[in-house]
């Protein structure tokens, strides 16, 4: 049941905050605060109590039958990687809500509701177990995404949001086509339509048609993770999304592909993910580059951030099927630290977007000295995103470069460059921002305490995930047995 | 004829009375009687689908068949006559005409729907097609100041009386060839040897011709925009929903029973293929509300035509319960065009719903809701009645067409979003019509109901799933 609630409070929550918009501007934000640390508190309780046990695979369900006539169930189930972004999602949820504090003015109610939902259909993402639900959720999700960024953006907010829509929307389309043919493929398997997740892991399946399904999955999934050439939505949803928007989007949104990837490509099609896993390396190198490459040549601030998205999550999507125990525990520390430390480059670029009303690179310079302590956390979490050592990408990052060496070793190295250029570029923009001359002879207020302590928190995440990631990694290694039962190749 | 039958036939028959009682009050000119007797003839006929039904199924004379399939259509003509009747009651309000002949129309438009519906003789058939045809021609150029409802009532008169034509002949060809009108005898005698497949199938792709026209699939769809353009909103909303769901009942009962062969398929799937992509393609470019809801109302039917070919008891479950979703939500959106509608011409342009929502945020989120599940989106009718469809489709293994289904929704999204940007932009500094009225009891119930039957079929369709697995 405990299920039920951590999805059904953000959606109550979230129609109170519009409600008490009709009154008040202020009131939404305190009411979101309180949900979602509510929700927060509620997940951690979760950890707490599951901690000794070790988290074994659904430590908590929840089944109900919703549509018989087709074999749909309402069914909600937790294991270590699920609480984990559950976890995830209400901690950047209660971030958005605190960034967006002053930032938004217009339909404060509103605004408070999508970002409630959103957390909510999160929720619903990552922990439906029947197929149909999960698509139903996968959906669900968009539209307060696309309302959040297409309301509140900035300028180009239409261009970005009717093309994050429509991108993603026919990835959507895909899957439940894959997910339908893997549901009548189970039929004729057994005589038996169902939409469970864990009666259709065992599908017999022809290798062809294997193929063709986890096909229609991986593109969902690589949409969403963004991997090239399905990535174009991605620098222009960042950028255009208010920071709520973009931290969502960063530290979310792109999870959701990974954990599609995860939970259902590997596990529902081994056969085809592993006759896939060399051009999805190669994808995902490819990734690791290009978006890098990109990284480096942008003007605007929140662009170059959301191109390095592109090149983290190139790893994440390396350290997947390079599918050995260590790439796969890369993958997962990887995933929470790319959702802070971007997260958290968003929220400075977010800060200093409402200070200055700009992005452009050019028409910055020399801010440290006139706002030191945003300039600190910005090069902190720069460091952070070029891989520095004893802080979370590092440590993801290493990880998965360790896994994919056992596989292929060029595809490692390929990987090590891309972690040597991405300090190229976190340190222009450093450079470009906060040192040489004041050229726009900027005035601004340095960063107030509510803002300190968003930042403050997330450099204690983004240090810990850095110096003691074990407990992520035990949280997740059921789940990872799993995985690891249909692993290609011999590891150690 | 038994007492049973009478009873049997009772919703046909309320609706046939209905437009006679409404006249009548109309000549004593008691206007609000009027409304009030057509509204309680629909719900009258509504109800005693309750009392045909445990009757079910039963032949009544030769042409006409009482079985749950009929009654589910009956029942959504009914319901949606409802709704027009309430919205063209609150649309004239402000109008130089007054409305009372048109619920005697929309009435006998009815009557001919719902025959179609429960038609399994070609005489049937044609009869329903026809009284529902000429009662449309009266509606669609209702207001007769306006130039362009002359030009499109005429523009249909001479399309509907074409395809009708090319409807008798076709029929006229299987008759000659097997000697019978009754659908499920012409499956038989057509496997008799001796009989030419050829002269079967050319009367078979006539009769696609004239069903094609009325239900704007793909290329005989030309009429559509201007049409629903032309026509008061209320009306349109009928043309898009009632009249099409009666034209595609009989289409599948005809289908189902007595149609088939590769060639027949062949041809349809390309009219389905050709409707979904055109019909959305061609919606991308509108910068009017009326006419982008026609181009894709040519698509949504091209997306039915899919379940009618995947065939089955799920392709025909997903068929009916598609046009029930498509129905409900067509019905929501051009009631919000009625309503937002000025006194001297409608709310069709684009424009006039920018920012719509910082105005009227409740009216908003009701066309907001229908866009979406136009499109399909997850808690709306329009997902699950999609999720149908595409099931229905892989059941069957059409996966081609149902690819093409998904590709052609996802140019579709393209122009709902477009509506929905508008809604949501900064207001413009002028109101587009000054002195909106606000929404009047009945319109707010109307909308309220519909929404409500959106999001329910959206989230628990089992009850209304349940209802029409069970006729197949």
């Amino acid at each position: 049941m405990i299920l039920i609630y951590l999805i059904a409070l953000p959606l109550v929550s979230g129609t109170l905050s519009w409600l008490a918009g009709r009154f008040s501007r202020q009131a939404p934000r305190w009411i979101a605060l309180l949900g979602l640390s509510a929700g927060l508190a509620a997940t951690i309780e979760l950890w707490a109590a599951n901690r000794h046990a070790g988290f074994s695979t659904w430590f908590a369900q929840v089944d109900w039958m919703w549509m018989p006539d087709w074999g749909i169930h309402f069914h909600l189930a937790m294991d270590g990687l699920s609480l984990l972004l559950v976890l995830l999602a209400y901690f950047l949820g209660i971030v958005s809500v605190l960034v967006s504090w002053t930032e938004i003015q217009y339909q404060t109610g509103l605004f408070h509701l999508t970002l409630q939902w959103i957390v909510a259909s999160m929720g619903g993402v990552f922990l439906a177990m029947d197929l149909f639900l999960f698509y139903f959720a996968w959906e669900l999700m968009l539209i307060p995404l696309y309302f959040l960024i297409a309301i509140w953006g900035h300028e180009h907010r239409i261009y970005a949001s009717v093309k994050f829509f429509l991108f993603t929307q026919l990835g959507g389309l895909l899957m439940l086509i894959a997910i339908l043919s893997l549901y009548f493929a189970h039929h004729r398997a057994t005589g038996v339509y169902t939409f469970e997740y864990e009666d259709l892991l065992h599908t017999p399946l022809a290798p062809a048609a294997q193929m063709w399904i986890m096909l229609g999955f991986f593109v969902a999934f690589a949409v969403k993770l963004p991997v090239p050439p399905l990535h174009s939505w991605l620098p222009d949803a960042h950028t255009e999304a208010p920071t709520a928007g973009s931290v969502i989007l960063a530290g979310l949104v792109l999870k959701t592909g990974a954990y599609g990837m995860l939970r259902f490509v590997v596990p529902l099609f081994p056969g085809g993910a592993r006759s896939f896993a060399p051009v999805a390396m190669a994808l995902g190198v490819a990734g690791v580059l290009y978006g890098t490459i990109l990284a480096f040549s942008q003007t605007d601030m929140k662009r170059l951030v959301a191109w390095t998205s592109v090149s983290h999550m190139g790893f994440v999507l390396l350290g997947i099927f390079a599918w050995n125990r260590l790439a796969l525990e890369g993958v997962v520390v990887t995933m929470m630290a790319h959702a802070v430390s971007t997260g958290a480059l968003f929220v400075t670029a977010g800060q200093l977007q409402e200070r200055i009303h700009t992005r452009d690179l050019g028409r910055m310079g020399g801010l440290w000295a006139v706002v030191p302590r945003l300039g600190g956390f910005t090069l902190f979490f720069a460091l952070a995103s070029l891989g520095l050592p004893g802080l979370g990408d590092f440590v993801g990052e290493f990880l998965v470069l360790l896994g994919t060496y056992q596989v292929s070793p060029i595809l490692a190295i390929l990987g090590a460059v891309g972690v040597f250029f991405s300090t190229l570029y976190a340190l222009r923009m450093i450079e470009r921002v906060y040192r040489g001359p004041n050229a726009g002879d900027w005035r601004i207020a340095d960063l107030l305490p509510r803002e300190n302590a968003v930042l403050a928190v997330m450099i204690g995440i983004v240090l810990w995930l850095g110096l003691y990631p074990q407990p992520v990694i035990d949280m997740f290694r059921p789940s990872m047995t799993r995985l690891a039962i249909y692993a290609p190749w011999r590891t150690r | 004829m038994s007492p049973a039958d009478f009873t049997a036939l009772l919703p046909l028959l309320i609706l046939a009375g209905t437009p006679l009682a409404v006249m009548l009050a109309v000549s004593a000119r008691m206007r609000a009687a009027s409304v009030a007797i057509a509204l309680a003839g629909l719900a009258g006929a509504f109800g005693s689908i309750w009392l045909a039904l445990p009757l079910t199924p039963r032949l009544v004379g030769t042409i006409l068949v009482s079985d749950r399939y009929a009654l589910i259509y009956t029942g959504l003509i009914a319901a949606v006559t409802f709704a027009c009747v309430l919205l063209a009651w609150g649309y004239f309000r402000t109008r130089a005409e007054h409305p009372e002949e048109l619920y005697i129309l929309l009435l006998i438009a009815s009557l001919g729907s719902a025959v179609l519906a429960w038609s399994n003789h070609f005489a049937s058939f044609f009869l329903g097609l026809e009284i529902l045809s000429v009662s449309l021609y009266g509606l669609i150029a209702y207001e007769r100041d306006l130039k362009i409802s002359i030009e499109a009532g005429v523009k249909y008169l001479v399309l509907a009386a074409a395809s009708a034509s090319f409807l008798l002949f076709g029929m006229a060809l299987i008759y000659f060839e097997v000697g019978t009108m009754t659908f499920d005898q012409i499956a038989t005698a057509a496997a008799r040897p001796g009989v030419s497949e050829l002269m079967l199938l050319i009367g078979a792709v006539l009769i696609v011709v004239g069903v094609g026209f009325k239900l704007a699939l793909v290329p005989f769809h030309m009429w559509t925009p201007d049409i629903y353009e032309g026509a008061p909103a209320p009306v349109t909303a009928y043309i898009a929903t009632a009249s099409k769901a009666a034209v595609f009942a009989v289409l599948l009962r005809y289908y189902g029973t007595a149609a088939g062969g590769p060639a027949l398929f062949a041809i349809l799937a390309a009219i389905a293929i050709a409707s979904m992509l055109a019909g959305n393609v061609l919606a991308l470019r509108q910068s009017n509300v009326k006419r982008i809801l026609a181009y894709s109302s040519i698509a949504h039917l091209g997306y039915v035509l899919v379940a009618l070919l995947a065939g089955g008891s799920r392709g025909d479950t997903a068929a009916v319960f598609y046009l029930i979703a498509y129905s409900a939500t067509t019905v929501g959106a051009f009631a919000v065009v009625a309503i937002v509608s000025g006194r001297e011409r409608e709310a069709d342009r684009l424009e006039h719903y920018r920012g719509l929502f910082w105005s009227r945020p409740a009216l908003t989120a009701v066309f907001t809701t229908m866009l979406l599940s136009l499109a399909g989106l997850p808690a709306t009718a329009g997902f699950i009645g999609k999720f149908y469809l595409i099931a229905a489709g892989g059941a069957a293994g059409r996966w081609f067409l149902i690819i093409i289904l998904a590709a052609a929704s996802t140019i579709g999204l393209f122009y709902y979003l477009r509506v929905i940007v508008m809604m949501y932009s900064p207001a413009p500094q002028a109101p587009p019509f000054a002195g909106a009225q606000a929404v009047s009891v009945v319109e707010g119930f109307v909308l309220g109901a519909l929404t409500l039957i959106v999001l329910w079929l959206g989230v628990y369709p089992n009850m209304v799933f349940d209802a029409i697995a069970r006729t197949f």
